[in-house]
Formats: structure tokens, C-alpha cells, sequence
């Protein structure tokens, strides 16, 4: 099973977020950068594919050289090699373009499955996984909690949740499934493997390396615009309630919550 | 001046952070209630690599530098100090010895063990009537045939009496010199030796889940192997072995200080009165200015120790400094997080309760202040 995961790296979800002066970026300067947690889990899940089945683990990641942390993370978790997409042409680029250098990366790759994050923490998009299989025409399956491989390893079932329920579906190899939270509880990069990580190989390759056409990506080729950006209202206080016993709180709860919040 | 630590370092630090959060910090509080040293966590930590992180991977260990070694130390006590002393005592005072002064025989048979995590190992310098003046040790070693005969106690070991401590290192009179003054030398003393018992202490302020032990040696024999390094050279060793375990008691002074001042700043920008959080009343965000200010000292003077230490240059002034000054800080901002927390930092609720009294030790561990204060006193030319 040769399994290939996209990486991205999002900022720590205890960045407090600036919105830069332009009104359509965020201050980047203090931020600290991780691996994207729906992607974590898709490592995970690959590693824990390869050491059942055998095979390789190939981490590919796209942005600048910062990216690489994350990627060397991945590797020290216990992944074998690494790519690194990088190109000033890439700047600004939507997800439909990111979409597009990933699938450069990987067309020509050995692999059985792709296992990207079902979203970004921070576009929220969703689009990439998706993506990715449409340009490499494979089968996609998304928010996958649980993933069984057929002892043939022939195919592949896929559980996903809906509405309380869970859908199971099948599909051949090779397939692209985006990870959901709930798939696996990622283990952490021990001291071991971060230093064995050293050791592996992470290449890096340019637009031009991947054989694409530089115009299609960055900020001029957006399908994709923002117009701005505006931080989530201050959170109010909250409101405590009032009452001598359970039941009349109770009963001044479900009156607050028809009047005011309106939610009953 | 380059103060970028490595791309290995800063994956070292998060990953033992997400670790010390999910894994020690919703045990932590139990645990030191019920002043309990926990296996699964050790097992967990050793799993990690925790153990054994600057010896070389011949021996099992992790080959990283002293700089690494620091900065996982200090992620654990950012969390939790007794966690942090498992891990502090562990790496410097029972692998340290064997791994630096220990023969090829000695570290093959210790250091695969003690570096996977599988055992601990204690560190025995400190007697109940020799603290400060460590020199002046009572425990006797007399070289009786192929054997020494070892007696007397220590006290306040470190990991030396958990179900998984495979023994200690004593540092025993073995002799007199030709200046009269004792003959000091280090013998190893395997658990389960006729003669050796370790005994848990109970009713600790601080580092409650972490393992403090008596030792007694009552005519215990060991083969005349066991000494480790070279005869009379004992408490040379000990003293440079706590060269470097002062870094590791500033890794957990400045770890310390840092989750204090994370607990001290996020409660008072929640916490409400007059209005307005607390945090913006100027007699507080001072109190928390102060504190950053101060880890940052403490961060640049213990890194430069350990920049020092990993370049082969010498750094005993400089870890004594980082060791004094580290703790020292944890104490003010400890001071600081439970004042910032007003009556709810005197309650056993909130973690804030048990940074200060972890505090206390080190002010006192591996060198109280006042003999850090001698030591640069020293160095320094003024004594």
C-alpha cells in the first residue's frame, strides 16, 4: 500500500488572528504555524495503513519554505519521504490552483490512497480533497471516520457520518478519502523519530519542476476573491439566572430562551 | 547572533506539549493529590523518548543536544514539576553518571534500560546530615576482597525506590587520602542487593507524584566492579553531574514560570470586577508585563548555558546563573499567578495552587540558591 497525504499548515488554533491593514489578509508576523489537524489525522491513518499492509508514506505540502516543519512533523511521525511545492508564483493562489500543483505533484507517484484533510482550519473551503481526485479522476470519498482496507487490498470501505447515521461505502483503488475528526487519535512525533526525520528525504520542486504553466496559479488567477475580511463579533457577556429553586430557574431558562434568544 | 532554534526543536517542543497537555495535565492535580507516582504516565513519557535524550544511539538514547533535552524538560514543567523532576532526575542524575563516568561493561549493562524508560536510578549524594556540605558524606564503602562493603543512609533521592528503580549511585567514603581528608568515590548499588533498602518519603509539599526516597545501606556488598570511574574521584563526578542537572532544574524553573504566567494572564483578561476584566487595571498587567519580561531573562540565560554546554565550552557560571535566576523567577511569577487568581489561587481547583508550591523545591534541589550564590561568588572572583 503505497498512501500519499497533503499537508497543509494552518495557524496554531491559539493564534490570536490580526486582520492586516489591506482588510483582506491576516497578520502573518507572530503567528505560529502547525500541521492542519484534519490532515494530522490523515497521516495517522496512513501510517497506521503501512504498518498493517507495508508500503510508503509520502507526505506533499504546498507554500512557502515555513511549510517544511510541517512536512519534517509528518516525517517524524513516521513517514517516509516528503515533498515540498514551492514557488513565489504560488502566493495568493485559491484552492482550485492548489488543487492543480498537488495533482502535478502526484500524478506521476505510485500510490493506492490519498488521504487529504476534509477541510483547512483556516479557509474552512474544503474544496482541495475533492480537487485533487476530480483532476486525477480517481473516486473521492469525504469526512472518512473509519477506513477498512479489503484483505485483498483491492478495495476500500469508507465510513462517513450522516445525520446521526453512518454511511458506509465502498470503493476501488485508487481512491482519495478527506479525514474527519474521529478517524484516529494522531500519536505525537516522538524524540526518536524526530531525529530519524533528519534523515529522510524532502524534496522540493517548483512550478516549473511540476511541468505547470505559472500563469494559471497566485493571486492574479483566482476564480476565487476576497473582498474582505472582518473579525467575529466581541462574544457578550453572559447572563446568569435568577431563581430560589431548580424549577424556577428552569422555568425562567425556557421563558429566556422562547423571548429572548429565541430559540424555542 | 542567531537565536533560531532548530526545525527539530521547535517540533520537539510542540510535539511534548501537545503530549504534556493531553496525557499529564488532566492527571496532574489527582495525582499530586494523592501524592502518587503514576507508572502509566511514566510509561507514556518513556514512549515518548523522554528518557536518555543526549546519550548516544549505541546505548539507546535519542542523541539530541542539551539545548533539546532542555527545551522537553522545560514543556513537561510547564504542565507539571513532579512529571518534570521524573524526567529531570531521570536523564541527569541517573543516566548522567553512568553514561559519563561509567565504564563500556557498566554502560551497556545500565543505559538500555534506564534510556527506553523500562528503569529509573537514583543519585545518592544528599545524607540526612550532609545537604550543603555534600563533601562531608558518612555512607562508607570498604573494599573487603573482591567486594565493597557499603554503610550508612541518603536522603531525598529522586526515583530511587519506585517498583522500576533498578538501584543507585552512592557516593560512599572509600578511604582516607594523603592529606587526610576522605577518599570519595561513586559505587553502584543494584535494587534487590542484600543490605539496600529504599524506602518512598511521604508528606511532601511539593512534587507529590514524583518519587523521593531514603536509602539505607546496612553491610551491603557489591562487587568490586561497581565503582564507577575512577577511585576517589566520587564527588568530582557528583559535582559535574550537577552542573548540568542545574540546567535541568532551570528548564523546570522556566517551564514552571511559563505556565504560570499562561494560567496568570488568561484569568486575568476572563475574570471581571469593577466592570472590566482584571487584566486592565495597569497594577496587574504589570504584574503580568514583569513576568514576561522575566521568562524572557530566564529563557536567553539558560539557553546560553546550554549553548555553551552543547559547544564544549565551559558553563558552570553560566548554569549556576540560569539555575538561581530560573527559579527564582518561577517564584515571582508564582507569587504573582496566585495573587492575579485572588481567593480562587488558594484553592486545590485551579492548577495555579500547585505551581507554587512546586516552586519551592528549586530554591532548595540540586543546590539551594545560597550555595548557587557561592558558586558564582566563585567564578567570579569575589571569594
Amino acid at each position: 500500500m503505497n498512501i500519499i497525504v497533503c499537508l497543509k499548515q494552518v495557524p496554531d488554533t491559539e493564534t490570536q488572528i490580526k486582520i492586516a491593514p489591506d482588510g483582506k489578509s491576516i497578520v502573518e508576523d507572530d503567528i505560529k504555524w502547525i500541521m492542519n489537524p484534519y490532515d494530522e489525522f490523515g497521516v495517522e491513518e496512513a501510517l497506521r495503513i503501512k504498518e498493517k499492509f507495508g508500503g510508503e508514506v509520502t507526505v506533499v505540502g504546498l507554500g512557502p519554505k515555513r511549510v517544511t516543519e510541517a512536512i519534517r512533523t509528518a516525517l517524524a511521525m513516521g513517514a517516509d519521504k516528503g515533498i515540498l511545492i514551492t514557488d513565489d508564483a504560488l502566493e495568493g493562489s485559491d484552492s482550485l490552483a492548489t488543487a492543480k500543483a498537488l495533482t502535478a505533484a502526484i500524478k506521476d507517484l505510485d500510490y493506492d490512497i490519498i488521504f487529504t484533510g476534509q477541510r483547512g482550519i483556516d479557509d474552512d473551503l474544503g474544496l482541495v480533497g475533492a480537487s485533487v481526485a476530480e483532476f486525477l479522476g480517481i473516486p473521492h470519498i469525504a469526512l472518512g471516520i473509519k477506513v477498512e482496507i479489503a484483505d485483498d487490498q483491492s478495495s476500500v470501505k469508507v465510513h462517513r457520518p450522516v445525520e446521526g447515521q453512518t454511511l458506509v461505502i465502498e470503493s476501488p483503488l485508487p481512491v482519495l478519502i478527506t479525514a474527519q475528526k474521529g478517524l484516529n487519535e494522531p500519536r505525537y512525533a516522538s524524540l526518536p523519530g524526530i531525529m530519524k526525520a533528519k534523515k529522510k528525504p524532502l524534496e522540493e520542486k517548483s512550478l516549473a519542476d511540476l511541468g505547470v504553466d505559472a500563469s494559471e496559479f497566485g493571486e492574479a488567477a483566482r476564480k476565487l476573491k476576497i473582498i474582505e475580511l472582518t473579525p467575529p463579533p466581541e462574544r457578550k457577556a453572559g447572563k446568569i439566572i435568577e431563581g430560589e429553586t431548580p424549577q424556577e430557574k428552569a422555568a425562567e431558562l425556557a421563558k429566556l430562551l422562547h423571548e429572548e434568544a429565541k430559540v424555542l | 547572533m542567531d537565536f533560531t532554534l532548530s526545525m527539530e526543536q521547535e517540533i520537539l517542543r510542540k510535539s511534548v506539549r501537545d503530549f504534556a497537555e493531553n496525557e499529564i495535565r488532566p492527571v496532574a492535580k489527582e495525582l499530586d493529590e494523592r501524592e502518587e507516582f503514576s507508572y502509566e504516565t511514566m510509561q507514556k513519557m518513556a514512549e515518548l523518548g523522554l528518557f536518555g535524550m543526549v546519550v548516544s544511539e549505541t546505548y539507546g538514547g535519542q542523541g539530541m543536544d542539551y539545548l533539546s533535552y532542555i527545551i522537553a524538560t522545560e514543556e513537561i514543567a510547564r504542565v507539571d514539576g513532579s512529571h518534570a523532576a521524573t524526567v529531570a532526575a531521570g536523564n541527569s542524575l541517573g543516566i548522567g553518571p553512568i553514561y559519563y563516568y561509567g565504564n563500556e561493561e557498566q554502560k551497556q549493562k545500565y543505559l538500555p534500560k534506564l534510556c527506553s524508560g523500562e528503569a529509573l536510578w537514583g543519585f545518592g549524594l544528599t545524607e540526612p546530615n550532609a545537604g550543603s556540605d555534600a563533601g562531608n558524606s558518612k555512607t562508607t564503602a570498604i573494599l573487603d576482597g573482591d567486594e565493597w562493603v557499603v554503610n550508612g543512609s541518603k536522603i531525598f533521592i529522586t526515583n530511587a525506590s519506585t517498583e522500576i528503580s533498578a538501584g543507585v549511585t552512592a557516593l560512599c567514603r572509600t578511604g582516607t587520602r594523603d592529606d587526610g581528608r576522605p577518599e570519595l568515590s561513586c559505587i553502584i548499588v543494584e535494587a534487590g542487593t542484600p543490605g539496600y533498602e529504599a524506602r518512598p518519603m511521604h508528606g511532601k509539599m511539593m512534587w507529590r507524584a514524583s518519587n523521593t526516597s531514603e536509602l539505607y545501606f546496612e553491610d551491603c556488598r557489591v562487587p568490586k566492579e561497581n565503582l564507577l570511574g575512577e577511585r576517589g574521584h566520587g564527588f568530582h563526578q557528583m559535582l559535574e553531574t550537577l552542573d548540568k542537572g542545574r540546567l535541568s532544574i532551570g528548564a523546570m524553573g522556566l517551564g514552571g514560570a511559563q505556565g504560570c504566567f499562561e494560567m496568570a494572564l488568561r484569568y486575568a483578561r476572563e475574570r471581571v470586577q469593577f466592570g472590566k476584566p482584571i487584566a486592565h487595571f495597569q497594577v496587574n498587567s504589570f504584574k503580568l508585563a514583569d513576568m514576561a519580561m522575566e521568562i524572557e531573562c530566564a529563557r536567553l540565560l539558560l539557553y546560553k548555558a546550554c549553548w555553551l554546554c552543547d559547544n564544549d565550552k565551559p558553563f558552570g557560571k553560566e548554569a549556576a546563573m540560569a539555575k538561581l535566576y530560573c527559579s527564582e523567577v518561577m517564584y515571582r511569577c508564582a507569587n504573582h499567578a496566585v495573587q492575579l487568581h485572588g481567593g480562587y489561587g488558594l484553592m486545590k481547583e485551579y492548577d495555579v495552587e500547585r505551581f507554587y508550591r512546586d516552586q519551592k523545591l528549586l530554591e532548595i534541589g540540586e543546590g539551594t540558591s545560597e550555595v548557587q550564590r557561592i558558586v558564582i561568588s566563585r567564578y567570579i572572583g569575589a571569594i
